[in-house]
């Protein structure tokens, strides 16, 4: 616990204590800790005079920002409307079927989490997933396997 | 020192780099790195580029560049040899690379498997066409990506030397209202996708008097399916910078905003260094060019917001709220960031505005038509053969752009859907329809920001619909009832349509929802929502009706509506599909007819596709909707 509160304390520091710097230290804190854990949200609604009520309804709306520990890979399929014609659904599906868990979860054994967002931009490589920083393109559900295997430790 | 000097010494430096960079002493392998080019292989480009260099002991350099425009050849990988023109590659893979370069290093010859074009003039390397002669590029007019895929977008000189901040120094040596002037006369529009006119915005802000405006570039791109503003900034976020400081000191602004999306790191990775760079030159900050113009620049990372994209709820974000649009007016030119004056333009308007002021405006009003002026960047996607990222002059007719840019639809052609979440999808009958912002509004499409994605026989535009009013539905902030409520019912209905579980009546409610909806929400977020149910319903009424009526999608996509059998004579028991087969439904052992087990099956489509192009015999597995093949 210390440790992580030494974490936050530099976070907090290198923005002005303002609430334009809400959502850029989330993104800060998440970035090092993976998400926002309730320590987190405390520290930060105590630093910029908020409540944590205030900070939670900021960060919930927004779709980037988590509040359970992530799994050690992760697994977004790209929903964006060129990869939904060319099959982007048929790929999270396969992916809930082989993890066993929908999108938003992680895998009992923290192994690998699922999700899905609305674009990443490559759409003319469609279908596209990423996994944790590696976008890959036109994936087919062999390539989703071997991505998968791959990954298995 | 004189800053005046100072960027002066800089361009003689860069011009002087520049140069080098094309009549390189050095053998020269470029690579495409923009996110669909590392997102194809790129990394595994330029390691095997590394090590053939390094065992072949050739001395060369390796230049990453942003993205040129065809991503369906992605990974691109050009070779230019001292004294020779650029000659480009397409489909690199990391084996492809080691041939490539052992022909030109080892055989001494130029490699013809795979070529894409060269960059010389016509007729400079022989029996290879020129790069800009390709089919997807030829009717093209690069104008706002003139410089991507050309340019290390790293490279500050590189930008120097193509005219960069030329047009900064003249925009702040004359007052204010000239430059206005200038960007009435050349007639730009919003690029974001409702096409205000530029110079009427900023007008509307500079004549609010107040101590402090803001000038914010909108490159939150949230429209699924869009990718030119990413593009832009991967391969030349100079132009995009340069455009800001120029609107900023026409309005008066002395503090600029970039809102980007955080699912872009190359391209926040990119403006951040470009910032330092020329802030470093003194292009930002206090007194710039001894103008006393002050500017900077700030950038902000969207959290993944589509609302974002408008320009109240991007405001509330940038000040640490939850992204929810307020009414207009105020609108924000009058009150916007923190009360103040504020002017959001979309990335591909700035990125356009330093060649406007550099070449003047009748030379951009030469393009495009009486009402649109200029040229406008799209990303042709979806069922199309040729993808990628293009530019045309505004005029340009659908067929030109599917069928001679794009090169045609994998399967017959049933539609393009333009606008995103907020537009609508034109049938064949449009197809000879010049684009521009008017004709696209008439047919009950928009112009959106640029996302383009053509649909063929196998699209369902039903379960198209489906997906965009899934996505608003999602996306809907809540403040207002008429979206918030009103788009989860058209995504429910439509819902219902798909499994076939509809009645007639579902389909005029979706009408009258549809109508009613619009210009009641209180953001454009929820106004165009319906656009998508509409513009099929009004074009493509008799698929709707087929869902219906006989419980039949012509597609062959609904889920619930299609069954996948194997036709028994034609299947030669190759197993391909139950390799494939993510869910264990096909079984059979080889050289025997499989069998689909229907309750396992979760119609992924994989063991259809597979079965046409690596079975043996090859199309024993079909799909039926309604007792029909599809």
């Amino acid at each position: 616990m210390g440790a992580e509160n030494q974490s936050l304390r530099m976070v907090l520091g290198e923005f002005p204590a303002e609430k334009g710097s809400l959502i850029p230290i989330l993104q800060s804190v998440q970035g090092r800790e993976g998400y926002i854990s309730p320590q987190a949200a405390w520290e930060i609604s105590q630093a910029l005079r908020l409540t944590e009520s205030q900070v939670y309804g900021v960060a919930s709306f927004y779709s980037q920002f988590r509040f359970t520990p992530p799994g050690r890979h992760r697994f977004t399929v790209c929903l964006g409307t060129a990869c939904h014609v060319r099959g982007g659904q048929a790929l999270l599906d396969t992916l809930r079927l082989r993890l066993g868990i929908r999108e938003g979860e992680t895998t009992p054994d923290r192994e690998f989490e699922l999700d899905r967002v609305a674009c990443l931009g490559c759409c003319a490589l469609a279908p596209v997933v990423k996994v944790d920083d590696r976008v890959h393109a036109q994936v087919g559900v062999l390539k989703l396997r071997e991505l998968v295997d791959e990954h298995h430790d | 020192m004189n800053i005046m000097t100072r960027l002066d010494e800089r361009r003689a430096v860069a011009l002087e780099r520049w140069r080098a960079f094309e009549d390189n002493a050095l053998p020269m392998v470029l690579i495409g790195a923009g996110s669909c080019g590392l997102a194809a292989g790129a990394a595994g480009v330029r390691q095997s580029v590394e090590a053939t260099l390094a065992d072949l002991n050739v001395d060369a350099r390796i230049v990453e560049v942003g993205c040129i425009g065809p991503c369906y050849l992605e990974p691109l990988m050009d070779v230019k040899l001292p004294g020779k023109p650029r000659i480009s590659y397409g489909n690199v893979t990391a084996k492809r690379v080691d041939s490539i370069l052992r022909y030109f290093f080892v055989e001494g010859k130029i490699p013809k498997e795979h070529v894409i074009g060269h960059f010389g003039p016509e007729g400079a390397v022989d029996s290879i066409p020129r790069f800009f002669d390709h089919p997807m590029l030829k009717p093209q007019v690069r104008l706002v990506l003139r410089n991507c895929g050309i340019i290390d977008p790293d490279d500050l000189d590189h930008y120097l030397a193509r005219d960069g901040y030329r047009a900064l120094e003249v925009a702040i040596r004359r007052p204010w209202k000239d430059t206005l002037d200038v960007i009435q006369r050349s007639g730009l529009r919003g690029r974001g996708g409702a096409g205000f006119p530029t110079w009427r915005k900023w007008q509307a802000c500079r004549e609010n008097e107040s101590d402090q405006r803001y000038m914010i570039c909108n490159a939150d791109e949230g429209d699924p399916g869009a990718f030119m503003n990413r593009s832009l900034i991967e391969g030349d976020p100079h132009a995009v910078l340069e455009g800001l400081l120029i609107a900023g000191y026409t309005i008066g602004a002395s503090k600029g905003y970039i809102y980007i999306r955080a699912e872009y790191p190359l391209a926040v990775a990119r403006l951040k260094s470009s910032i330092e760079q020329i802030r470093e030159l003194g292009l930002l900050g206090h007194n710039i060019l001894g103008s006393g113009f002050d500017f900077d620049i700030t950038i902000k990372e969207g959290a993944g917001a589509f609302v974002c994209g408008e320009e109240t709820s991007l405001i509330a974000s940038i000040e640490g709220e939850r992204g929810m649009p307020r009414s207009r007016p105020p609108f924000p030119a009058q009150k916007g960031l923190w009360g103040k004056p504020t002017i959001i333009n979309n990335t591909e308007t700035l990125g356009t505005v330093p060649n406007i002021v550099r070449n003047g405006p009748e030379w951009y009003a030469s393009y495009g038509t009486e009402t649109s002026k200029g040229t406008k960047t799209f990303s042709l996607v979806g069922r199309v053969r040729r993808t990628g990222l293009i530019e045309v002059p505004l005029g340009t007719t659908l067929r030109q752009i599917v069928f001679d840019i794009g090169g045609g639809v994998f399967k017959p052609f049933k539609a393009v859907q333009t606008g995103g979440p907020s537009g609508g999808c034109l049938s064949e009958e449009f197809l000879d329809t010049p684009i521009d912002y008017e004709s696209l509004t008439k047919a009950g499409s928009i112009m959106g920001s640029g996302g383009m994605i053509v649909l063929g026989e196998d699209s369902c535009v039903v379960d198209l619909a489906k997906y965009f009013l899934n996505f608003t539905q999602r996306e809907s902030c809540g403040k207002c009832v008429p979206c918030r409520v009103g788009t989860r019912h058209l995504a429910n209905i439509l819902d219902k349509v798909t499994k076939g579980t509809a009645s007639i009546s579902d389909i005029d409610r979706l009408e009258a929802l549809g109508q009613a909806i619009k210009g009641a929400a209180l953001c454009a977020l929820g106004n165009t929502a319906p656009n998508p149910v509409l513009s099929t319903l009004k074009y493509f009424r008799s698929e709707y009706l087929a869902h219906v009526r006989e419980r039949r999608c012509p597609a062959g996509l609904c889920r619930e509506l299609v069954e996948y059998r194997v036709v028994p004579g034609k299947c030669t028991g190759c197993r391909q599909c139950v390799k494939v087969c993510p869910s264990g439904a096909i079984t059979g052992p080889r050289s025997e007819a499989h069998n689909i087990d229907k309750s396992k099956c979760i119609k992924c489509r994989a063991c259809y596709e597979i079965c046409r192009f690596d079975a043996i015999a090859g199309d024993a597995i079909i799909i039926t909707s309604g007792g029909q093949p599809a």
